[in-house]
């Protein structure tokens, strides 16, 4: 098991259970009611109004700079790199772990667990640590001339770091649930591996698969704070755009810094809606074969 | 199932009749996919964590032991450790509330509810952190009424307790969720037409199954509580022995190129995450074996 969110529930209630009092249902229901809308969904309330505090005009100038429009596309292309790069990691390693028993593969997924479970800046120092200027390959990379760390190979490897769990963590429950009779009949039958695979597994999973997808570049588009241990700042050119917004916020430019902020909120949004379409849609796709 | 990797290693040892089959009944790509996966993880994870280690070794004890037993460094323990606890307790509360509402009760509006309750997870969390702060900040909406009272969020460490506690939430309501749902009422029903009050069900019924997924959920909050660090930094005010957690010193002593020093200081982080993770799989280990046997 992992520190991974399961998928929102999807059943219905109890409905025998709620013999509740009257009293009790509703002071219960406006106490949650009220946290919720206070603590979760003020704060995404307010990235909008702060970004539009004075007007629309400063809120689209913020977004159409060229520094912000530059960490866009940043942005887009770390996304663009990143999420391929673990769709592949995602789909091979939960291919391995879920249909073959082999020794270490507690390991294997201690590993995959583990972007989880430590600070972002350590997911990033580790990296200047082996590639940096006083990094153990530092000199070899100066030498041959290939800068990693302050350049977009090192967001690209900190984006990844970061990344990769949720992909291979949505697929290998699923791909267990579902064991390898079908594979095997397909193997049987004639077809080879790749058809196999094509044709029999990706179908099954290709709503787990999206859903993986979906988390993982929300992730990778927000990350913050390993990208901002490579990156360096350097505005225009190796600013994310949470870097962008942080930058900002720190000039005390606010109004920028939340409509740059806001673009992620959007992101935000979308994902949480793509994703609640998916878990209504297909639930019983996503979960892993009944409950435990 | 047998997989290929414990089959004995020479293949002329002739293997008895019903592992031969079993091996031809394997599907292919073992190989490629184990070691694609492996590299992968070699090369994005073990090696440069490697590096990390190494930095840290370069180090003599003492003077890692100077790194991490400063009184500023054990400070950043102290409040992210102290933090992360507060801010456990907040959504073990509201938490089991929020799941209890979301399970039990039928309402326009659940499923949005429901959907919601994920949003500091979609949500990034440099933008969590300052539109936190901008709520809780002296002219916040929420600020300017707590300040004149005396009660200071934003640039205290109540502020970072409220920036953990918004990114951990999902994961104790995600935890329970589940284990509320499989409840069987009609024990809490026998239960009541035997006499017992709501407060001797919870207490006798509900909570002994509800319990290991509780901890579980609880222990995983704590887990993301201590690594969060994009929505703490914009609202702690950062500063030392005050509002400083480790992973910003850490980050602080790599701006100043004291890699050594970060390094030490990302060792404590490392090996805490780990005795966090494990802590967290025997836990969730425990709650599968619970409801396994409920």
């Amino acid at each position: 098991m992992t520190i991974f969110l399961s998928h929102g529930q999807t059943g219905g209630v109890n409905r025998e259970a709620q013999r509740d009092s009257r009293a009790v249902r509703w002071s219960v229901m406006a106490l949650s009611l009220g946290f919720l809308l206070l603590f979760i969904l003020l704060p995404l309330i307010a990235v909008f109004i702060e970004a539009l505090r004075r007007g629309i005009v400063p809120f689209l100038e913020a977004i159409a700079e060229p520094d912000a429009l530059s960490a866009i596309r940043l942005t887009l292309l770390v996304a663009a790199i990143s999420v391929p790069l673990n769709i592949v990691f995602g789909v091979v390693a939960s291919w391995a772990i879920a249909k073959f028993e082999f020794r270490g593969k507690a390991f294997l997924i201690t590993l995959i667990d583990l972007p989880f479970s430590v600070s972002p800046v350590i997911s990033g120092l580790v990296y200047v640590l082996l590639f940096g200027a006083q990094g153990y390959l530092g000199p070899w990379l100066r030498e041959n001339d290939i800068q990693i760390i302050f350049a977009l190979p090192g967001i690209v490897l900190a984006t990844v770091f970061v990344t990769f769990p949720f992909v291979a963590r949505e697929l290998i429950p699923l791909m267990q649930s579902q064991g390898t009779d079908e594979e095997e009949a397909a193997i049987m039958l004639g077809a080879n591996g790749w058809q196999t695979f094509w044709k029999v597994t990706l179908p099954n999973v290709k709503w787990g698969l999206l859903y993986g997808v979906l988390l993982c570049n929300a992730r990778a588009m927000g990350e913050f704070g390993a990208v901002s241990v490579v990156s360096g700042h350097i505005r225009g050119k190796t600013n994310t755009i949470p870097l962008h917004a942080e930058i900002l916020y720190n000039e005390y430019n606010f109004v920028a810094a939340f409509a740059v902020a806001s673009i992620l909120a959007l992101l935000a949004l979308v994902t949480l809606v793509a994703k609640s379409v998916l878990e209504w849609r297909f639930g019983h796709e996503l979960s892993t074969g009944g409950k435990h | 199932m047998i997989g290929l990797s414990s089959l004995p290693s020479g293949r002329a040892a002739a293997p008895a009749p019903s592992r031969r089959r079993r091996q031809r009944r394997a599907l292919p790509g073992f190989g490629l996919t184990l070691g694609l996966s492996a590299t992968y993880l070699g090369v994005i994870v073990l090696l440069p964590i490697a590096a990390l280690l190494l930095h840290a070794a370069s180090l003599s004890p003492a003077e890692f032991w100077a790194i991490v037993s400063s009184r500023r460094a054990v400070a950043t323990y102290r409040i992210t450790l102290s933090s992360a606890f507060y801010a456990t307790l907040f959504n073990a509360g509201f938490g089991l509330l929020l799941a209890w509402v979301l399970v039990r009760y039928d309402f326009t509006g659940r499923r949005l509810l429901d959907a919601m309750i994920d949003l500091p997870f979609a949500l990034p969390t440099a933008v969590a952190g300052i539109a936190l702060t901008a709520l809780f900040a002296r002219n916040g909406i929420f600020g300017q009424w707590l300040e004149p009272m005396g009660i200071k969020i934003a640039y205290a460490q109540p502020g970072i307790v409220i920036a953990m506690a918004f990114t951990s939430l999902p994961f104790v309501v995600r935890t329970i969720q589940p284990v509320l749902e499989d409840l069987e009422v009609e024990i809490e029903e026998a239960g009541h037409m035997l006499g017992a009050t709501d407060g001797q069900l919870f207490a006798r019924v509900i909570w002994p199954v509800l319990m290991p997924s509780f901890l579980a959920g609880a222990s995983l909050a704590f887990a993301r509580s201590l690594g969060e660090f994009g929505a703490v930094v914009f609202i702690a005010g950062n500063l030392p022995m005050r509002t400083e957690i480790t992973a910003l010193l850490t980050y602080i002593r790599i701006d100043e190129y004291d890699y050594p020093a970060a390094a030490a200081l990302a060792t404590v982080i490392l090996l805490s995450a780990f005795v966090m993770l494990f802590a967290v799989n025997a836990l969730q280990l425990w709650q599968l074996r619970y409801m396994r046997r409920s």
